[in-house]
């Protein structure tokens, strides 16, 4: 249909070119300018902490190589415990607590998403309790069962040390977390896989299994592995229970040498467990992205 | 005549406040085809979902093999054995190879031995030419072999008949023949099929009686001849008339 508008197609000939300023950065000034930026910025920061008035003590009470190098190790005849193997406690709480909260979390995420009416109560309390772990403050958590718990008197239970009070705690946190991602994930395979599966006369339990689950791992894994290196890192909160792991090891150095050098050294050792599977997380999304892009 | 195994009498079906099935009624004979015609979002995919029990009715009776589905006895995953269902957008299975797909059904819902089956699925594969792509995952697979594929996964089960959702309209036109030609030969060899289609030719063709739905109403059915010929109601006609 055609109508009177006055709306036609130009008939200039447009022009391509950046403005000027814009052509400033191209071409091998761009990379002058990167590496200018770079010196500027990293240079600024690093003469902040060498010129700032309290530099020097920083430095001495928190980079001393003596100190860190003793905080590292420890020291048996002045009873400083060894940061170092303070840190094998965050490591071997993380891996245990990692392999009940990967099934609790998704037994969790499987008991919310049920509709036998049988688990009725259960798909009630599975959302109450994500509602109420994922609102309380972990430090929290740690505090109530690691001072609760043993206050019940109820024998066994009651009878636990601290660092399995803490092992419970990182649990029954990180658990709630970890089954809204399954159910995220469960939730990002397609309807019609679903339609399909079913309409083939398999079970509800087994379209789960063999169609929705192996298909969610993929979504799944970089969101899960994001959570455990926060894990890897909430291990710190063992100390608030007495537990001697890493950080509680150099608040006792700290304490007893006025001096923070194992603070540092804690905090590298969590740099070295933590990059490999921020990097390895990292590089998944990145993958995962990269399929998306070549097969859209 | 052979006997009548799907019945479908004034089935309602709501979506809300939105009727999408307004009293439908046909029926089904073994080794016949059906076909439903008619505009999107005249009815035809929700008819079949609900015969599948993908969707439950809101009023009328559904009686396939003279059960009544709405009897809440009535196990879903039984009767979705024994009606296959290929969807529009194929839905196969990402994570599983073709050979796979076709096994899945067999082996975990029927739960007959995978080395029994095997050999079944395979001759499908050869069936439609794709034997040896047996190994290889769906997304190496053109739109036409998908859906080809996704037919084999159903015929897998030895279902009693055959539902098919516009298993062309997802399709490049260049591919809608393979499939078609799959589904005329499947008629050939007495499959009992309920396909939703736009292809009026194919419809005309292969099709014992053809039924054409507006609205969620099924305005009128006969064999291809009378209602591609000589409609009887206007809106056929002008439906007809848009899609020539």
């Amino acid at each position: 249909m055609v109508d009177d508008t006055d709306i036609t197609l130009s008939d200039e000939t447009p022009s391509f070119f950046a403005p000027r300023r814009k052509q400033f950065l191209l071409g091998r000034r761009a990379v002058v300018a990167s590496v200018v930026s770079t010196t500027l910025i990293i240079g600024g920061l690093v003469a902040a902490f060498y010129l700032a008035p309290g530099g020097a003590i920083v430095r001495h009470d928190f980079f001393n190589p003596h100190d860190m190098w003793e905080s590292l190790v420890g020291n048996r005849h002045k009873s400083l415990n060894s940061v170092g193997l303070g840190l094998l406690i965050n490591i071997r709480v993380f891996l245990i607590a990692e392999v009940f909260i990967l099934t609790f979390g998704l037994t969790l995420a499987w008991t919310r998403m049920t509709k036998s009416p049988v688990l009725m109560p259960f798909r009630i309390l599975a959302v109450i309790y994500s509602d109420i772990f994922r609102g309380i403050p972990v430090l929290l958590v740690f505090l109530l069962i690691g001072y609760g718990v043993p206050g019940l008197q109820l024998g066994f239970i009651s009878n636990q040390s601290p660092e399995v009070y803490s092992c419970v705690a990182l649990i029954l946190t990180y658990s709630a977390y970890v089954a809204e991602v399954f159910r995220a994930g469960i939730f990002s395979v397609p309807h019609g896989q679903i339609l399909a599966a079913r309409s083939l006369g398999l079970t509800n339990a087994t379209t789960m299994r063999r169609v929705i689950l192996p298909q969610a791992v993929r979504t799944v894994v970089p969101p899960l592995l994001n959570d455990f290196i926060s894990l890897q890192k909430d291990t710190a909160l063992l100390s608030v229970l007495g537990v001697i792991e890493a950080v509680q090891a150099g608040t006792i150095f700290q304490d007893a040498k006025f001096n923070s050098s194992g603070l540092v050294v804690a905090s590298i050792l969590f740099l070295v467990m933590t990059i490999p599977l921020t990097r390895v997380t990292d590089g998944l999304i990145a993958r995962d992205r990269n399929r998306r892009l070549a097969s859209s | 005549m052979s006997e009548v195994i799907l019945e479908i009498d004034a089935v309602v079906k709501r979506f809300g406040d939105n009727e999408v099935l307004r009293g439908i009624s046909l029926n089904l004979h073994r080794h016949e085809v059906v076909c439903l015609i008619g505009a999107s979002g005249s009815g035809k995919s929700t008819l079949l979902r609900c015969v599948n029990l993908l969707e439950t009715i809101d009023g009328g009776t559904i009686t396939l093999f003279g059960q009544s589905l709405t009897d809440v006895r009535i196990d879903p995953d039984k009767v979705r054995r024994h009606t296959g269902m290929v969807f529009q957008s194929f839905n196969l299975f990402p994570h599983l190879s073709v050979l796979e797909n076709v096994l899945v059904g067999p082996v975990r819902a029927l739960k007959r031995k995978r080395s029994d089956v095997i050999d079944e699925a395979l001759q499908l594969l050869e069936r439609i030419g794709l034997r040896n792509r047996a190994d290889e995952y769906p997304d190496r697979l053109s739109g036409g072999q998908q859906q080809r594929v996704a037919i084999v996964r159903s015929l897998a089960m030895r279902p009693a008949l055959l539902l098919l959702d516009e298993v062309t309209s997802a399709l490049d036109p260049s591919l809608v023949g393979e499939v078609l030609d799959l589904l005329r030969d499947l008629a050939h060899t007495g499959t009992t099929m309920l396909i939703a289609t736009h292809e009026m030719n194919f419809a005309r063709d292969v099709a014992q009686k053809v039924a054409y739905l507006d609205g969620g109403i099924l305005v009128e059915q006969g064999t291809p001849e009378e209602i591609f010929s000589n409609p009887q109601h206007e809106s056929t006609r002008l439906f007809l008339e848009r899609v020539r």
